[in-house]
């Protein structure tokens, strides 16, 4: 019950603000246009399928849910300084009514921008397919990964930083080495082993995979998406809780 | 019959020592107003009685349940206005209201109602549907003192509850508080003497982290041989008159 409630409450808190709401759902449509523009555009001799509705719209899926990271810390980081949680660690919600109160939002809001970048895909040139469908619930499991990294910054830093980690640093990061704007394997070299080190290519490969119907390539992606998922969890886990109990984390 | 017994509590950040050796009692229903200069450990001291730091030494029984023992059960009978203003920016006046009823256990049913009574014991009526972030500071001061009492708590803990109000909205605030004397236990900390003497049936005064005297106002005055409150208050400080 009282997980429910701080939900909505959470929900409501990001979804009134407009620049959220532009920057949840309206940014990666206009990426997503913008990019197939430039595909288009690209001769078909020269043979480069980097922006091709197949690569595009599982990388934008996925630099989608980068922004929940944002919504994330940003929302903590502000309670905590408004001593709003103050408040509510003075209640009896618990820390499990924390954790999720601020996550369960964040993964629909995620199926909601999933629904909405694959969908429109479809109109770009994208098969409607049965693995479409599935891609959906799988681009919110891997936006996990940067709701516990919202829930870490945002026990550890004022809003204006996580403005600064979170919107600029993690989403660049992301960006550039999901293999979404860069070609990774024409790189090579340190470029590649980073991104095949963290977690945001791994990322767009499970979408990717569930999208094609390659079953058997989804796994090892999954894996090592899940296991950073887990290990930031932990840590934001254990932050938050440090700050619950009066701590300087 | 005690609300608060505090016995040697005591807050150490790395060298620094907070709070020291602190013990006091506190009677259900009291209004026990904790005076001090900026520093002297008021707020240290609220938030270990409200579960929010843990104490480095010593303990605090509420209401029969331990702090250090029992927070949960602790966290059920009291309720905390800090010393900033509380309050979720994008939700409305009602939507505050009715959030912090339910965190408290409150049915749909029930929130709906006391909500509604908040918003017309506090003067939030014209404003219920507006954000919070839209209201100016002193109805957002009452809104956040709101959201302490609709979870009708046994222990209220009022961190400088007045400060940034002005003088009407403080009177008022002063008549909510004052109706509320004998049935709900209050810890009050503030800098406004004339506050304290209206409102308050005990004073203890901290220092350094200690608690330098306790006493009524009349005790006060009698024990530093001043004439009010403010000259007690600022001996007991160790100032001079």
């Amino acid at each position: 019950m009282r997980t429910i409630l701080f939900a909505k409450r959470n929900t409501k808190e990001i979804l009134r603000d407009p620049l959220n709401l532009f920057f949840g759902l309206g940014f990666p449509l206009i990426l997503l246009v913008l990019l197939s523009i430039i595909n288009a555009s690209i001769p078909p001799e020269v043979n480069n399928p980097m922006f091709s509705i197949e690569n595009l719209a599982p990388g934008l899926a996925m630099f989608g849910t980068a922004f929940m990271a944002l919504f994330t810390g940003m929302l903590v980081s502000k309670d905590r300084t408004s001593s709003f949680l103050m408040r509510l660690f003075a209640s009896p919600m618990t820390s499990l009514d924390f954790i999720l109160g601020y996550t369960i939002p964040m993964l629909v809001i995620s199926l909601v921008q999933a629904c909405i970048t694959l969908l429109a895909s479809c109109f770009i040139g994208l098969e409607l397919t049965v693995n479409l469908l599935l891609a959906i619930p799988v681009t919110a499991l891997t936006s996990l990964l940067f709701v516990g990294f919202g829930l870490l910054f945002g026990s550890l830093m004022n809003d204006k930083a996580v403005g600064g980690v979170c919107g600029a640093l993690l989403t660049n990061i992301a960006g550039w080495l999901s293999g979404v704007f860069l070609p990774i394997d024409l790189i090579g070299g340190a470029f590649k082993k980073a991104a095949e080190i963290l977690p945001f290519y791994h990322s767009v490969q499970t979408i990717q995979a569930v999208l094609s119907g390659n079953f058997n390539k989804l796994l090892p992606h999954l894996m090592i998406v899940l296991s950073y998922t887990i290990v930031i969890f932990v840590l934001a886990i254990i932050f938050f809780k440090r700050k619950m109990s009066g701590g300087k984390a | 019959m005690s609300a608060i017994t505090i016995t040697n509590l005591t807050k150490t950040y790395g060298g620094f020592t907070a709070v020291d050796n602190l013990n006091l009692t506190i009677e259900q229903g009291e209004l026990f107003a904790l005076l001090g200069l900026n520093g002297a450990g008021k707020t240290t001291t609220i938030k270990m009685l409200s579960c929010l730091t843990k104490p480095t030494e010593g303990n605090a029984v509420l209401l029969g349940d331990s702090v250090k023992e029992r927070p949960q059960s602790v966290k059920e009978k009291i309720s905390i206005s800090p010393q900033e203003t509380a309050v979720a920016s994008n939700l409305s006046v009602i939507e505050n209201l009715e959030l912090m009823a339910g965190v408290s256990g409150q049915d749909r049913n029930d929130a709906k109602k006391n909500a509604e009574e908040m918003v017309i014991r506090f003067g939030l009526n014209s404003v219920r549907k507006k954000r919070a972030k839209q209201l100016s500071g002193g109805m957002q001061r009452r809104l956040s003192i709101a959201m302490a009492l609709i979870s009708d708590p046994e222990i209220l803990f009022l961190d400088e509850p007045t400060l940034g109000l002005d003088v009407l909205a403080r009177r008022e605030l002063w008549t909510s508080i004052r109706a509320l004397k004998g049935k709900v236990t209050i810890v009050l900390t503030t800098h406004y003497l004339e506050e304290v003497e209206a409102l308050s049936d005990r004073i203890g005064i901290m220092v350094s982290g200690k608690l330098a005297a306790v006493g009524t106002v009349v005790e006060l005055t009698e024990q530093t041989g001043t004439n009010n409150l403010e000259d007690a208050f600022v001996i007991l400080s160790g100032g001079v008159v």
